[in-house]
């Protein structure tokens, strides 16, 4: 079910060889697009959640859709995350695919148990006859100095239930395609976009969406490869930047889908360049770098000259702003693990 | 509660004092002095006069992110307030346990049941010589009264006969989203008699008659005899926060048919009429609240960011040891001691 091989996605109508058609946008231009243009291809499809209607979300991801689709099928519910969710799920038992918004990534938690014992269960609980095509939006991670709970990374929450599935871009283009892939699926799909990028400008190949499952080498390098989602995967490129002018050749891997994770990619890049270091703004205990590393371990065990490091957030509340700075891998921090992995010498 | 002339002008001198620090937070944000700020224009008498009305030495408030207001009625120091919009630290830098204001509650609804939690404990610590209990006082919005915990601490509350003050400012807007959008029929305060519970309606911008409302509700709790939610309607005269563009949402005409009469100006025609004040005591209000502005400004102006290993300090009382080795790599990589 899973595969990208379903038919009738825009993307995968266009005709081969058709004339590019590359457009500059930002990350929040692209998620607009994606989801004017899923409201557009799927009647059945439907955006709510806090303050997406008139106002067009907070980030202003949702803005136009009522203008356009209407406040039947683009519209903000009361404030409640948990009526959020769980409305979803009886939406879905009666045919609907809600793409539902929580406005930051700290308020899905008032919403953990529908998301968690309802979202990722029922499927399960029907013996397949009632799937969750579920794609919840959640603005994520830090760096933009907000309030308490606006700045967090809930990927190993979410990953940890079964049910769920997790993904994060870290471009417009990866954005506008992986939105309008996941509203496609059958399955619930946590889609955490970082917002630290909204506004960050990038081509968009609107025609050609590449490869929508699995990972992605966005850049080469033999020394070692960074793995990173999100956010995380522009500073890794600035720090394979920095590397480079000291000769060392750093390859990049947006890890793309945290859930299911495209282990075979991850083998792939880190059995050519035999080292790896995993960043996450996450707190690092029981973060996913230990299943990205766990990972590693079990198909490029022979072959790795060192141990698996990880930098990232610490264990301790997302901080406020004058210290996000401190708590966020910074370029030192990742050039620090580079470092630990390229000098690591066995006993 | 009966006001004598000097509770009048106090109230008075709290409102123009709250105005004052409330624009000129909104001003920080634009000189970028602070980077985010949540006005409490227009909410100036339902916040002074409910704060106005706690015991700061026996009862406890449970603010939302909005209630610079209350804080600054039950005398918490303004700097170490403001000290959350300047992203100095999350909850504010006051003492929660002395100025007897929980720390700043980002999620909303957050803290609703904590004030449950409280007045119940309270209860079971046994009440006072005279035989009443401390109050416990919480705050949310219309917005917030849409949440799953809202119902949980109403009935809980009232099954345990709690002694809380539910204190709801419907200010008319929940962000973009307008009361009646979150509660069909616009009244809160309705609900109540649903969990067996008393409860008011209150015009949120006559001070004095906030004052009286929380102090019987007060009084009703501080006597055993259960919760009471006191609603205060009023009007967010400002954006949601000082990132927000209400124009998206809402016409200036709009804004002036909703707002009704300014609660601070309508305060001083009051105490005019009534004799209780003159022209010079309204101005020497004024001075103060602008002086104390300035220096509240200057605090905030030379409150340095807290230390990085403060980030470690406080997740325990008792550390363990991978904290302690990530502290200890935190300053090794970032501060290269
Ligand atoms: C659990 C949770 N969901 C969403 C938000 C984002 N948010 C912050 S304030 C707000 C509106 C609150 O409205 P209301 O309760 O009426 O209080 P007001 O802002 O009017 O004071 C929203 C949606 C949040 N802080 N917490
Ligand atoms: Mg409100």
């Amino acid at each position: 079910m899973y595969k990208d091989n379903q038919e009738g996605t825009t993307m995968e109508m266009e005709p081969a060889g058709a004339a590019v058609n590359v457009v500059e946008m930002s990350m929040q231009q692209a998620l607009n697009r994606a989801l004017m243009e899923t409201l557009e291809r799927d009647p059945k499809t439907l955006v709510f959640g806090e303050d997406v209607g008139r106002l067009g979300g907070v980030f202003r991801i949702t803005d136009g859709l009522q203008a356009k689709f209407g406040s039947d099928r683009v519209f903000d519910t009361p404030l409640a995350e948990s009526g959020i969710l769980g409305m979803s799920v009886g939406l879905a038992m009666a045919g609907w695919h809600s793409i539902p918004e929580v406005q930051f990534d700290g308020f899905a938690y008032p919403a953990i148990n529908q998301i968690v014992c309802q979202i990722g269960r029922m499927n399960y609980r029907s013996r397949g006859i009632m799937p969750m095509p579920i794609t919840l939006r959640v603005p994520s991670f830090g760096g933009i100095r907000a309030p308490e709970h606006h700045g967090e990374s809930l990927e190993a929450l979410f990953a940890h239930v079964p049910g769920l599935k997790v993904v994060s871009p870290s471009t417009p283009h990866e954005a506008y395609h992986q939105l309008k892939y996941a509203a496609s699926r059958p399955d619930p799909v946590i889609f955490m976009e970082p917002k630290s990028r909204y506004w960050q400008k990038g081509e968009v190949d609107l025609d050609n969406a590449g490869e929508r499952t699995g990972s992605a080498v966005v850049r080469e390098g033999k020394h070692a490869t960074l793995v990173a989602w999100g956010a995380m995967v522009s500073r890794c490129l600035q720090v394979a930047e920095l590397a480079a002018e000291d000769g060392i050749e750093l390859e990049v891997l947006d890890l793309r889908w945290l859930k299911p994770i495209d282990a075979e990619g991850l083998a792939a890049s880190v059995s050519k360049t035999r080292r790896a270091v995993v960043v996450h703004e996450a707190p690092r205990t029981s973060g996913l770098g230990a299943e990205v590393a766990a990972i590693i371990n079990e198909r490029c065990f022979r072959t790795l000259r060192a141990p698996v490091e990880r930098v990232t957030g610490f264990d301790v509340p997302y901080p406020s702003g004058d210290l996000e700075d401190e708590y966020i891998p910074n370029i030192d921090r990742i050039l620090f693990g580079i470092q630990r992995v390229l000098e690591y010498r066995r006993g | 509660m009966n006001l004598g002339k000097d509770q009048l002008r106090e109230l008075y001198r709290l409102m123009v004092a709250v105005r004052q620090l409330d624009r000129s937070a909104v001003s920080w944000q634009r000189q970028g002095l602070i980077p985010g700020y949540a006005p409490e224009l227009g909410q100036e008498a339902a916040q002074v006069g409910s704060g106005y009305v706690v015991d700061t030495t026996r009862d406890f408030v449970f603010p939302t992110y909005r209630e610079m207001g209350v804080a600054r009625a039950m005398g918490v120091d303004m700097v170490e307030y403001m000290s959350t919009h300047k992203a100095t630290w999350h909850g504010g830098l006051y003492n929660p346990a002395e100025t007897r204001l929980a720390p700043i509650q980002a999620v909303v609804a957050g803290s609703v049941l904590h004030a449950v939690g409280w007045a119940h404990g309270a209860r079971l610590n046994g009440p006072a010589d005279d035989g009443t209990y401390p109050v416990a006082m919480t705050y949310f919005g219309d917005g917030a009264s849409s949440q799953g915990d809202i119902h949980e601490a109403m009935n809980f509350a009232a099954v345990m006969k709690a002694p809380v003050v539910f204190f709801v400012q419907n200010n008319g807007w929940a962000i973009s989203v307008p009361t009646e959008r979150q509660v069909a029929g616009g009244s809160v305060a309705a609900r109540a008699a649903g969990y067996g519970m008393e409860s008011v309606q209150v015009d949120g911008d006559d001070v004095v008659a906030v004052v009286e409302a929380t102090s019987r509700a007060f009084a009703h709790a501080r006597e055993g005899n259960g919760p009471v939610l006191v609603e205060a309607m009023t009007y967010r005269r400002g954006p949601h926060s000082t990132s927000d563009d209400p124009g998206r949402y809402r016409t200036l005409d709009e804004e002036r048919n909703d707002a009704g009469e300014d609660p601070v100006e309508r305060f001083r025609r009051q105490l005019e009429a009534d004799g209780v004040a003159d022209a010079a005591f309204f101005a020497e209000a004024l001075e103060a609240a602008k002086a104390e502005e300035e220096q509240v400004r200057a605090g905030v102006e030379a409150l340095g960011s807290r230390p990085g290993t403060e980030m470690f300090d406080y997740v325990f009382q008792e550390s363990t040891p991978a904290l302690d080795e990530q502290a200890r790599q935190w300053r090794e990589e970032s501060e290269h001691v």
